[in-house]
């Protein structure tokens, strides 16, 4: 069997690219993507506590997490297409409307 | 056999997530993103997860990246930057930030290591669509119904951002 670490080092390892993608990349659907990796580790880990303490209450924190993540996508995808309806680019370094 | 299918889709999962971050390409970016998930599924069923695991595929793998490569095409966004040109002070400081905070994540881990608990043996009974639908329509029927409510304010959100408005030559709406 298993140890949990290995699930949790393989959680925290996924939340770590996640966060370099959000930082080196400037493709805005890609570091949506990366946001979306993030949910994924974070609800990687939840997931691990429950299996590890026999507890149902984990799976249905994930459960809802994924529905949040569902609306989250939809209404981050509008932006981008607003975004992208504005100045031609998903370039996000081209998004300086609030940047002084 | 459990720790060979783990070492297969923790590597599968990495792989792909590194790939993710570093392809130029928009589009395979997002397919490399689908491996992902679908691997990270193939590790739900390993924490004895079946429900979970299937929505996994079903919502993540199959309507969040369907709808993410539908805006890919629909915008048209395959002239991409190449990835290491000009700001080498940004990356290196990212890369250093992602080594802190997962230098920090293992470090906290490292202190409880020995606390924690094995697998648990009702867990063969816990993760079944069965046990999932009997919590949740019992002790969160509020939030699940909240959950619908909160949908259907992304969906009509979403309408309101992204739909495009036809103006005629006066101007007016």
């Amino acid at each position: 069997m298993i140890g949990i670490d290995w699930y949790l080092a393989l959680s925290a390892i996924l939340f770590t690219i996640g966060i370099i993608g959000v930082l080196i990349r400037r493709n805005a659907i890609v570091i949506f993507m990366c946001v979306e990796l993030m949910l994924n580790a974070v609800n990687l880990s939840l997931l691990t506590f429950s299996a590890y303490h026999g507890d149902i209450s984990g799976q249905i924190l994930v459960f809802f997490s994924l529905a949040v993540a569902a609306a989250e996508a939809v209404v981050g995808l509008a932006i981008i297409i607003s975004i992208f309806r504005n100045n031609l680019s998903v370039d996000i370094t081209k998004v300086n409307l609030l940047r002084w | 056999m459990d720790i060979y299918a783990f070492v297969l889709l923790a590597v599968l999962a990495i792989a792909s997530a590194l790939g993710m971050i570093l392809n130029k390409n928009t589009i395979n970016s997002a397919l490399l993103l689908v491996v992902n998930m679908v691997s990270i599924a193939g590790i739900y069923l390993l924490l004895q997860a079946q429900f979970l695991a299937l929505i996994q595929i079903l919502v993540y793998a199959g309507a969040i990246m369907v709808l993410f490569l539908f805006v890919i095409m629909l915008l048209n966004v395959d002239e991409e930057q190449s990835l290491l040109d000009g700001f080498r002070v940004k990356y290196f400081l990212a890369f250093l930030l992602g080594v802190i905070i997962f230098g920090q994540i293992l470090y906290s881990l490292g202190g409880v290591t020995d606390m924690l608990p094995e697998i648990s043996p009702e867990m063969i009974t816990v993760g079944t669509v069965e046990a999932v639908g009997d919590v949740l329509y019992t002790d969160f029927l509020y939030a699940f119904e909240l959950t619908a409510i909160l949908l259907t304010a992304a969906v009509v959100g979403a309408l309101m951002i992204a739909q495009y408005k036809v103006k005629d030559s006066e101007g007016t709406e």
